[in-house]
């Protein structure tokens, strides 16, 4: 029978059938700090042991000073978890990347620089954005604390196969359009669950042609449409990436790896439960307007009234998020000012991500009103772009340049907003308070969130840079 | 862990949908190292006037003294949407639920209510609709859950809902997952053996 990439990638990790449930073999498992003290508590209580330290690895990122390498610079609790996890890891033998080390950043970021995703694997991380791993074509998804610890315990997890859905973006994208724009816009046309029950398979020619570093800002928000997981088939760009890196297959099996990736398409004619369509064409710079990533309209169009919408649920949820972002049908983006602008997160905060960025700012200052920080995703990105010199472009326009870690995208550091400020963020979640209590999250491009930072309001980031 | 089999109580309603898992329990209260704890952080923006918690928001469902003591929480479309922390079923119990009743939930949050014995229910719009209606009449009206029924009774009313059988089963006789997996070592080890040698 035809299949997925999706059943192909399930097919080659069944241990057992039990019922309708299947037991799945784990590849790899990320973690870090803040999801699971409690699973290693939970097998200690047990006198049960880490079943392959070899295929877990960890790092520190939520809780984590951008200011300072002190553990302790965030306050004695934050110290507490990450002191907890650097004492779990050495107790199991699970290699940890610990503040200061050079492999250390986001878990999302580290794990694809290192190496450590290969396609057709089955990747977990007691982390909702999890779906990033997805661009390689591995099967990947954000568990709970719980299944942290069985993942530990047993590297195995008891899954019921999902629904498949497949996103087809047809044609080339306009100038100036980036990755970002593409799965907001996916989410602004599927809504914020639309694809809850499902795993998504991007495919067409407006995905082909993304880098890899593209390709997980992409699969990284397919949980904001509620999706299990997210997953591109992989192609040269993905073997390419992965040659030499850290944990890549030796050379003495290079040639049966890529062979067996190459194998991981979805086969023509194989049947999805859903399939969606856009075309790259209508695709414009995204803002989100409201309270969730669905609620989200291009640059050039004005902030929606509830009235727009005739589904009664997303009325209301409109009459609200408007109320919560001090905004008002009708008002265009050039009227929307800003005080921070965040460049970072795990969905974009790569090395790609940056020079884009900073393309833009070397056209401008950034107004004085604001505070507009760069978070680089890991330390190694960081080092690149000091090498490329972005931080001096940055650092010029009135960026500050800070150390890498989650930051302002959940705010468990002390990146956070208060009450009524306004940011244009290139982080994945505009939720009530996410960056802050009372703060307000716009969901933008790197290039975006930069243009908001030199104009003061939201402009189209095309008129910038050239 | 002990089972769940039925529940008997009052219930609240927040009728709204998209609650995520940041409003169920912010990312400030996340830098604990156990499972206890979290339900006096439960919705603390929402249910607290001042970040110390010292001020309780008199508006909010919670705070409402015809509200006190609910067993049952209700809600809409996309109910745990977002982050997987499981310090939200963690709170949610911990404050005094025992089911979950909306639209629709988020995937990673349902899976983390099964394993900690959070019963998630979801039911029809028009359903939650007579829910709602029934708290709003009486906020004191018994909700009545039975899981080996897999029903929902409230008055005269009663609701059939749907539950995998591996989760009804769980939740029910509160196996310990991991123990019945190690119960498997032998076929795990036997996938191990057959693993891609660059793996």
């Amino acid at each position: 029978m035809a299949q997925t990439i999706y059943d192909k990638v399930w097919n080659a990790h069944i241990v057992e059938q039990l019922g309708e449930d299947t037991l799945l073999y784990i590849d790899r498992h990320l973690i870090h700090e803040v999801t699971t003290p409690q699973a290693f508590a939970g097998l200690n209580e047990n006198n049960r042991k880490v079943r392959r330290p070899d295929l877990t690895f960890g790092t520190m990122d939520h809780s984590i000073s951008t200011r300072s390498l002190a553990l302790d610079a965030c306050g004695p609790q934050n110290k507490l978890q990450l002191q907890t996890l650097a004492d779990n890891c050495a107790a199991h033998n699970i290699q940890l990347y610990p503040v200061g080390h050079k492999n250390q950043g986001i878990v999302h970021v580290i794990g694809p620089q290192l190496g450590l995703i290969h396609p057709g694997m089955t990747v977990v991380c007691g982390d909702s954005h999890t779906a990033t791993h997805g661009a390689f074509g591995a099967l990947a998804f954000g568990i709970g604390t719980s299944q942290v610890e069985h993942v530990l315990a047993t590297q195995t997890l008891k899954q019921s196969k999902a629904k498949s859905m497949k996103i087809e973006v047809a044609g080339k994208l306009p100038i100036g359009v980036t990755a970002k724009d593409i799965i907001l816009a996916i989410i602004g046309k599927i809504g914020h669950a639309g694809a809850t029950g499902y795993v998504i398979e991007y495919c067409g020619e407006a995905i082909s042609e993304l880098s890899m570093e593209q390709r997980m800002t992409i699969c990284n928000m397919s949980i904001e449409a509620g999706a299990k997981a997210g997953l591109i088939s992989p192609d040269q760009k993905t073997i390419d990436y992965l040659k030499e890196k850290d944990f890549a297959p030796s050379k003495e099996h290079w040639d049966d790896a890529v062979s067996y990736w190459q194998s991981l398409t979805t086969d023509s004619d194989a049947i999805f439960d859903t399939v969606v369509t856009l075309q790259a064409k209508d695709i414009q710079p995204q803002i989100t307007w409201g309270t969730n990533p669905g609620q989200v309209i291009g640059i050039n169009q004005a902030i929606p009234s509830p009235d727009d919408f005739d589904d009664p649920i997303e009325k209301e949820s409109a009459v609200k998020a408007l109320k919560y972002m001090g905004l008002e049908a009708g008002q265009t983006w050039d009227n929307v000012k800003v005080s921070h602008v965040f460049i970072g997160s795990c969905t974009n905060s790569r090395i790609e991500d940056l020079r884009a960025a900073a393309k833009v700012a070397a056209s401008g200052k950034v107004k004085s009103h604001i505070t507009a920080i760069v978070v680089p995703g890991s330390v190694a990105v960081k080092e690149q772009a000091e090498k490329e010199a972005l931080d001096v472009i940055f650092k010029a326009a009135g960026f500050e340049w800070r150390l890498p870690g989650c930051s302002m995208c959940l705010g468990m550091n002390d990146d956070v907003l208060q009450p009524g400020d306004r940011c244009a963020s290139t982080s994945n979640r505009n939720f009530e308070g996410r960056q802050g209590r009372g703060s307000r999250t716009h969901l933008v491009s790197p290039e975006m969130a930069v243009a908001a930072a030199l104009t003061g309001s939201f402009a189209d980031s095309r008129q910038f840079g050239e | 862990m002990t089972g769940f089999t039925e529940l008997t109580g009052k219930a609240a309603p927040l009728d709204q949908a998209n609650i995520d898992t940041d409003q169920i329990i912010p990312k400030q209260f996340l830098t604990g190292v156990t499972r206890s704890g979290y339900g006096k952080h439960l919705f603390h923006d929402w249910r607290y006037l001042d970040l110390h918690e010292q001020e309780l928001n008199p508006e909010f469902t919670l705070t409402q003294e015809k509200h006190k003591g609910a067993k049952v929480l209700l809600s809409r479309e996309n109910f745990g949407c977002g982050s997987s922390r499981e310090h939200a079923p963690w709170a949610l119990a911990d404050f005094g639920f025992g089911c979950i009743i909306a639209t629709s939930l988020a995937d990673i949050f349902y899976s983390n209510c099964i394993n900690n014995q959070l019963l998630p229910i979801a039911l029809s719009s028009n359903i939650m609709d007579d829910l709602f209606e029934h708290v709003a009449s009486n906020p004191d009206v018994i909700f009545h859950i039975d899981l080996p029924n897999q029903t929902v009774r409230v008055g005269e009313s009663s609701y059939k809902f749907e539950i995998a059988q591996h989760h009804k089963q769980n939740m029910i006789k509160g196996l310990d997952a991991i123990g019945q997996t190690l119960d498997f070592d032998e076929s795990i080890s036997a996938f191990e053996k057959n693993r891609a040698a660059w793996l």
